[in-house]
């Protein structure tokens, strides 16, 4: 049996796999929906920019345009310092998404790494990182956060860091889990048993499998962060004023609901709708990788 | 059992002690002199060096955060910067109000959740079981502070129902508690549907069947309680996530906890204070999920035994 | 034919059907089975050829959806099942008749004691208080092997053996008339799968019980049953006694079965498996169902459905290959 011969078997399974759930994920009206939003905010985030300046729109006050009802010049209305709500809506998109795809990304390869050599070398290694995760597992998630913006101060970076190390216990948890069942699994004992490398084994056994999973811990994941991240940002603890995110707007906006209440309806249906898509994705992937449920 | 309890007791140990190293660490790198704090613009530099030698503050941090622990455990959680009083005082006056308005989420929430799941899992595919999912979904997806907003701006504000802040009789928990539980409400019944729609195909349920049991009987004696052991599950990751969200519900309706009680203490740089309010937290989730698992061996003989058989559980 | 005996169970022209979105699986196509009372009945096929969607018929415990009974009756000591109300259904399972499950790791509710699980049955059935169901239980806790005091143990303590014995207890407690027993040693240790049956059959003669025994195993067919029928695609291709079955085999796909064990006085022989799959459930052939399977096909079996021909009183096949002079020589050449 050849190398490549052996490698183009693997890779075609893979792609029969992704295929497969793509499949499954298609029949899934709710998880399309969820797509289709997913992708229109990635739309947002790509040209906020272009549509709106952000000197000019989104920061600069207009004090004597203040408390707009939503008008064909302001679809969302202004706010109270006079900035165009659908603007700041699109570039708080940027910032919301931003930090939490970052912060995901972060804690997916340090929580993967961290998950997967406590997974693959047992022992000490394992007990010493798994015991480390319980520990910060047993702080309620943005207590943590609130902690570390609490000691660093409040800035785009430290709320990327705090948000970071909150996610990392999951992330590990779920690739740890991943890489035991693989690891004990036959098919490994079998590739062993043919002579395969460890290397080899992580590249073409390991990884592929633990994918599933992982997609869908971090769909479901950035809602949750972006969820935290608001809610940091609606304490105060956030992405700082005047640059707009969608918590912290609500939070500003918050004192002139009684007779206002477009100024917090628009950043809040914003925040939902997207926590919503993301979930309907997130299920939606976990059903079409596990066909057992449905 | 007695003895599991003990056990489980002392495993906590070391978590604490993990949890608030780590969260003493944290907090050790905030900017500012405590001393400088206490003390106040006009003070000397001689009378900074003075207190600082006085609380300690130039032993190595290890050392400080040893003093912390055994103050701690008599009661004593430091000085706060802005009341100059005792952090503990402060803390444990606010925590009736935190732990009232968590309970009264969670009875909510459990409440609602599990005969929504059950039901919704028994009359799966119809209009019932979607309306509910739906509303579950929404529910999950909620952001606690927006969803407590609207509750103001509705039932306090437009209707005049309920006031909006505070916490002077039992008109002003139902919309704390209400915006707080929802979202929980929401996962738990998820939950509880799935895992609900596992078991009605369980063979076992099939078996109870066969032996003549009727169908509601087979649902309500059987299914529902080899359903809810991943119900508590959840229910006691919840309760995490709840005392995390109290921060924002108290925020947000003025509600005179601990977690309002935190958020002020950041923004006035009262790091004691801040640390009071965090030990305490997650020492109660801590301490709730060691009850959670005991309800979980209460309900699940497999783990019972296993903790009669040495407590081997990991 | 069927006025003359005492039968315990007689199904006619049932048919199954499970319907979901995308296709109708066609689990059970006109079956009929008869058992007389105090006689046990072999049902054999391969998986997927409709035996257990059958016994679950006869407790009506299809799942529905996607499960339906589209036609047929089924009869119990001569009453349609069919015709009872789901309160009248509730009093037949369990006390008339009673089904062991295949998989005895699954069958028993993990929370519950297994004294409770038994007495469960009994209180349902007779007019016992709690008390007197638990000793009923611990009695036949006993009776099938396993101390009583064990009762209040749960079923995660005991072994896959001694859990079937648990079940097996559960579905004599109120001694059916009618026992269906799905595969009930498959997912055993052959040495555990003969004391079990050993039992069976012990426990069969002294409660006069009349016995469904669903399996794949010819073996066990061989020790314990007096008829059996063959089934293929929820179809019983073949139907006669032990003997009629085993010495006079007619059916290709029953010959096949045969074919299929290692012979220990043959061993140099290969082993002859049936060739292919059974075909796809939602989408049976026009004609006899075995025919792209089976070595002796015709024109004729890809599009007319076989006839049943029947060599005496009790034993028919459904093959296109016989008709009433060649069936009593056969055309089969076994081994």
């Amino acid at each position: 049996m050849s190398k490549g011969n052996n490698n183009a078997a693997t890779s075609a399974k893979k792609r029969g796999q992704m295929y497969d759930v793509w499949r499954h994920l298609k029949r899934n009206k709710g998880a399309m929906l969820g797509l289709a939003i997913v992708v229109l905010l990635i739309l947002m985030v790509a040209f906020a920019g272009i549509i709106y300046d952000y000197e000019d729109v989104v920061i600069k006050q207009d004090i004597p345009n203040r408390l707009q009802s939503p008008s064909a010049a302001h679809p969302f209305g202004t706010d109270e310092m006079g900035r165009d709500i659908m603007a700041r809506i699109f570039h708080g998109a940027r910032m919301s998404l931003g930090i939490s795809v970052v912060a995901v990304c972060f804690s997916l390869v340090v929580g993967g790494i961290l998950g997967a050599s406590a997974g693959f070398f047992g022992g000490t290694v394992d007990m010493v990182i798994m015991r480390t995760m319980d520990i910060l597992l047993a702080v309620p998630n943005i207590l943590l956060a609130i902690t570390i913006v609490a000691a660093l101060g409040a800035s785009n970076f430290n709320l990327i860091l705090a948000l970071t190390i909150s996610s990392v216990p999951g992330f590990s948890r779920i690739v740890r889990g991943a890489v035991l069942t693989v690891r004990d699994s036959e098919y490994i004992e079998a590739a062993r048993a043919i002579g395969a490398k460890n290397g080899r084994i992580i590249l073409s056994h390991v990884i592929p499998n633990c994918i599933g999973p992982i997609l869908v811990q971090t769909t479901l994941n950035v809602g949750g962060t972006i969820l935290s991240t608001a809610g940091l940002s609606f304490l105060g603890l956030g992405v700082q004023a005047p640059r707009p995110e969608w918590g912290g707007m609500l939070s500003s906006g918050r004192t002139y609901i009684r007779d206002y209440s477009y100024i917090t309806m628009f950043p809040g249906c914003m925040i939902m709708i997207t926590i919503l898509s993301l979930n309907l994705l997130g299920d939606g992937l976990r059903d079409a990788l596990d066909p057992r449920l449905k | 059992m007695w003895k599991f309890i003990l056990k489980r007791l002392v495993m906590m140990i070391p978590v604490l002690i993990g949890v608030t190293l780590l969260v003493y660490m944290i907090l050790h790198f905030a900017p500012g002199d405590p001393a400088k704090v206490i003390l106040g613009e006009q003070a000397t530099p001689e009378q900074i060096e003075e207190l600082r030698e006085q609380l300690g503050l130039n032993d190595p941090v290890l050392v400080q955060y040893a003093n912390y622990i055994i103050n701690l455990v008599q009661g004593d959680m430091g000085m706060s910067y802005k009341t100059k009083g005792p952090v503990s005082d402060e803390v444990f006056n606010r925590f009736p109000n935190t732990m009232k308005l968590t309970a009264c989420a969670m009875v909510l929430a459990v409440a609602a959740a599990v005969p929504l799941g059950v039901v919704a899992a028994v009359r799966q595919n119809t209009l019932f079981d979607s309306v509910s999912m739906i509303v579950a979904l929404v529910g999950v997806s909620m952001p606690i502070f927006w969803l407590g907003l609207l509750l103001i701006l509705c039932f306090s504000l437009k209707l005049g129902w309920f006031p909006s802040s505070g916490s002077e009789g039992w008109k002003s928990i139902v919309l704390p508690a209400v915006a707080l539980g929802f979202n929980h409400m929401a996962s738990i019944a998820r939950t509880t549907r799935s895992s609900m729609l596992e078991t009605i195909r369980a063979d076992y349920i099939r078996t109870v069947r066969a032996k003549g049991v009727a169908y509601r009987k087979a649902i309500t004696k059987h299914a529902l309680k080899n359903a809810l052991i991943p119900t508590i599950t959840v229910i006691g990751l919840q309760i995490g996530f709840m005392l995390g969200g109290s921060v924002l519900t108290e925020t947000v309706f003025a509600w005179p906890g601990v977690g309002r009680l935190m958020v002020d203490s950041i923004n006035g740089r009262d790091i004691p204070m801040v640390m009071g309010c965090i030990i305490l937290v997650c020492a109660t989730f801590s301490f709730v999920n060691l009850i959670v698992d005991l309800l979980y061996a209460a309900v699940d003989p497999r783990i019972k035994s296993q903790y009669k058989s040495g407590g081997k559980s990991k | 034919m069927s006025d003359k005996k005492n039968l315990a169970v007689e199904i006619k022209d049932l048919v199954v059907e499970f319907r979901t979105d995308d296709s109708v699986v066609q689990a059970v196509n006109g079956l009929d089975l008869e058992i007389e009372k105090g006689k046990t009945l072999g049902l054999v096929g391969e998986t997927g050829a409709g035996k257990t969607t059958t016994g679950l018929s006869i407790l009506r415990l299809i799942p529905d959806p996607p499960g339906k009974i589209v036609s047929g009756t089924v009869k119990l000591n001569g009453e349609d099942i069919f015709a009872k109300t789901e309160k009248e259904m509730e009093k037949v399972r369990g006390n008339q008749v009673s089904m062991i499950f295949q998989d005895p790791m699954t069958s028993l509710d993990p929370v519950m004691t297994v004294e409770e699980q038994i007495a469960e049955v009994v209180e349902l059935h007779e007019n016992v208080n709690h008390a007197k169901a638990i000793e009923r239980a611990k009695e036949m806790l006993e009776l099938v092997g396993i101390p009583g005091e064990r009762g209040t143990e749960y079923p995660h303590q005991f072994s896959g053996g001694m859990k079937q014995r648990v079940v097996i207890a559960i579905a004599l407690a109120c001694s059916p008339g009618l026992l269906i027993a799905d595969e009930p040693t498959t997912a055993l240790d052959v040495t555990i799968q003969a004391q079990v049956l050993e039992m069976m059959k012990n426990l069969r003669e002294q409660y006069n019980t009349s016995m469904l025994m669903i399996t794949h195993d010819l073996g066990i067919v061989a020790e314990i049953c007096d008829t059996v029928s063959i089934i293929y695609a929820g179809r019983i291709v073949e139907h006669g006694t032990l003997e009629d079955v085993f010495d006079y085999t007619r059916h290709p796909y029953t010959e096949g079965l045969f074919n299929s064990l290692p012979d220990l006085d043959h061993r140099e022989q290969r082993l002859k498996p049936i060739k292919g799959l059974m075909p796809d459930p939602s989408n049976l052939p026009a004609g006899c169902a075995f025919c792209p399977r089976c070595d002796y096909a015709m024109e004729i079996c890809k599009t007319q459905k076989p006839k049943r021909v029947y060599r005496n009183e009790e034993h028919y096949v459904e093959c296109h290959l016989y008709n009433e002079e060649n069936i009593k020589e056969g055309m089969l050449n076994r081994k």
